[in-house]
């Protein structure tokens, strides 16, 4: 093992490191968007909870990332550690000092790289919250943010954002640009996602979900606005996510923005309508949840390609996006008996790994005349998420749950989240429905 | 069975790096790292196969 730089992919002028700090401000919005469709997929008893959680998350994961995120991610250009095989330099953990000590923060690529990541590693934490919905203490939500936040995240992204050994293998194994994920598909949704799959075979399904014979029941999300107004702050969130992704990870010129933004509006425009049109012909009528399960996961999809896709292809891959991701919700549901009242697994984890794959399939990113080699650094990126993130995220959520119980009483189901973990419900003006387990 | 699955994921993602790192030729790396792929799904479906039986006994 040895001490090495990662390869650095970027040098901004002034005015392009001011272009990416104001972009990065949009992401948070993002985060806006998906713990609006939390809270509007789950319970009304839940509702505040939801939203709080989402708060008490995002907190978290800002504060574990600056103590010890970033020391293990780390950036392109900046100190890494390396496993020597093959002849070759692999890197496997960045050799930051923890607090970001000795990091200047300005608009330096280090610094912008820290910005962005403090926004993202939040969006990554409050994707499981939509999966434990109605059940998921707000104690434990904290404690697994903090073990995605400390962990799982900063070690994928550094393989894939920091010079890590993903990002190299394009130079390494002449594998194309090595791995691509400008935006994130697979470091923040597909991470996201998997460890929404761990917490759904965790805390297993709500009281009530499915039947002694396994018959799912259905168990309506409370408000539809909020759902839908959460997927139009979504997508300004993940313009700003995309674009300075791209700029930063992938090293594309600021004046490509605008072909970023112009692929990310269509992705979630096409998986969309797509998945208007699947659920009116499956349903008879279109389903405005899984709708807007569709938009989103047209946006997953849309990150790791949106900087080299051409806008016809943006459209392929949203459409492809709003077919998969309401079939694959119907098969988790229907068949595998999981669990997830916001749809997180089949959209970040199903929808991120199908961005992933389309950078190989749909765009011209490969490097001239060693394209054939990108489809198999992109494989390498999935076999790493389902091979390696999937266990470390469940590993690491099973052991908590051996020393802090994730799971809320049975009394705290039966009464909501927000009456027994808050003391007050978020619409006390307004009757909720009494509970369908309690005898009347 | 739920540990298995779990080994079978990590054991094809180890087929993957170790078919990429060590492996020179293209042919033969691409078939190493689709059989590494190959044995994660089946990992894969023996996790969500176990997670199933564990919540038929918990019915």
């Amino acid at each position: 093992m040895t001490l090495s730089v990662a390869p650095s992919l970027v040098s901004l002028s002034e005015v392009s490191a001011l272009l990416c700090f104001l972009l990065i401000l949009l992401v948070p919005f993002a985060g806006v968007g998906v713990a609006l469709i939390n809270c509007g997929l789950g319970r009304a008893r839940s509702a505040a909870h939801a939203m709080l959680a989402a708060l008490c998350v995002t907190a978290v994961a800002a504060i574990v990332y600056v103590i010890v995120g970033f020391a293990w991610q780390g950036a392109a250009g900046r100190p890494e550690h390396a496993i020597i095989a093959g002849g070759k330099a692999w890197g496997w953990i960045a050799a930051e000092p923890f607090f970001l000590r000795g990091l200047r923060l300005d608009l330096s690529p280090a610094a912008l790289v820290v910005l962005l990541q403090l926004f993202s590693v939040g969006l990554a934490g409050l994707i499981p919250l939509s999966s434990g919905a109605d059940r998921w203490r707000l104690g434990a939500t904290c404690a697994s943010t903090a073990l995605l936040a400390g962990c799982t995240y900063p070690l994928f992204a550094h393989w894939a954002w920091g010079g890590g050994w993903l990002a190299q293998l394009g130079s390494n194994c002449g594998l194309g640009r090595g791995f691509l994920d400008g935006g994130g598909s697979g470091a923040i949704q597909v991470t996201g996602g998997l460890t929404a799959l761990s917490i759904t075979w965790i805390l297993r399904p709500r009281r009530g979900k499915f039947s002694a014979e396994g018959l799912p029941a259905a168990l309506p999300g409370h408000s539809a606005v909020l759902v839908l107004l959460g997927c139009l702050f979504a997508w300004i969130g993940w313009v700003g996510l995309n674009s300075g992704g791209a700029i930063l990870f992938l090293g594309v010129e600021p004046a490509r923005v605008v072909l970023i933004a112009i692929n990310t509006t269509l992705c979630a425009a096409a998986s969309g309508l797509t998945t208007v049109v699947v659920t009116r012909v499956r349903f008879g009528r279109p389903d405005a949840s899984l709708s807007a399960n569709g938009w989103v996961a047209g946006l997953v999809a849309s990150s790791a390609a949106a900087a080299f896709m051409k806008p016809a292809a943006a459209i392929i891959v949203g459409g492809v996006a709003g077919i998969v991701v309401p079939l694959v919700a119907d098969l988790l549901e229907f068949q595998l008996g999981v669990d997830d009242p916001g749809g997180a697994i089949s959209v970040h984890a199903v929808g991120g790994l199908w961005g992933l794959l389309a950078v190989a399939l749909l765009t011209d990113a490969g490097a001239p005349g060693r394209s054939s080699g990108q489809w198999l650094a992109q494989l390498a990126g999935m076999a790493t998420l389902l091979g390696f993130v999937l266990p470390l995220s469940y590993g690491l959520n099973w052991l908590l749950d051996r020393v802090y119980r994730q799971r809320v009483e049975r009394e705290g189901e039966l009464q909501g989240m927000d009456l027994y973990e808050l003391g007050a419900g978020a619409y006390p003006e307004f009757d909720i429905h009494g509970d369908e387990f309690l005898p009347r | 069975m739920k540990l298995a699955g779990f080994l079978l994921l990590l054991a094809g993602w180890a087929i993957v790096m170790s078919a990429l790192a060590l492996l020179p030729s293209a042919a033969p790396r691409t078939t190493f790292a689709l059989a590494g792929m190959a044995v994660e799904l089946l990992g894969l479906a023996l996790a969500v196969r176990s997670h199933l039986v564990l919540e038929a006994e918990g019915e």
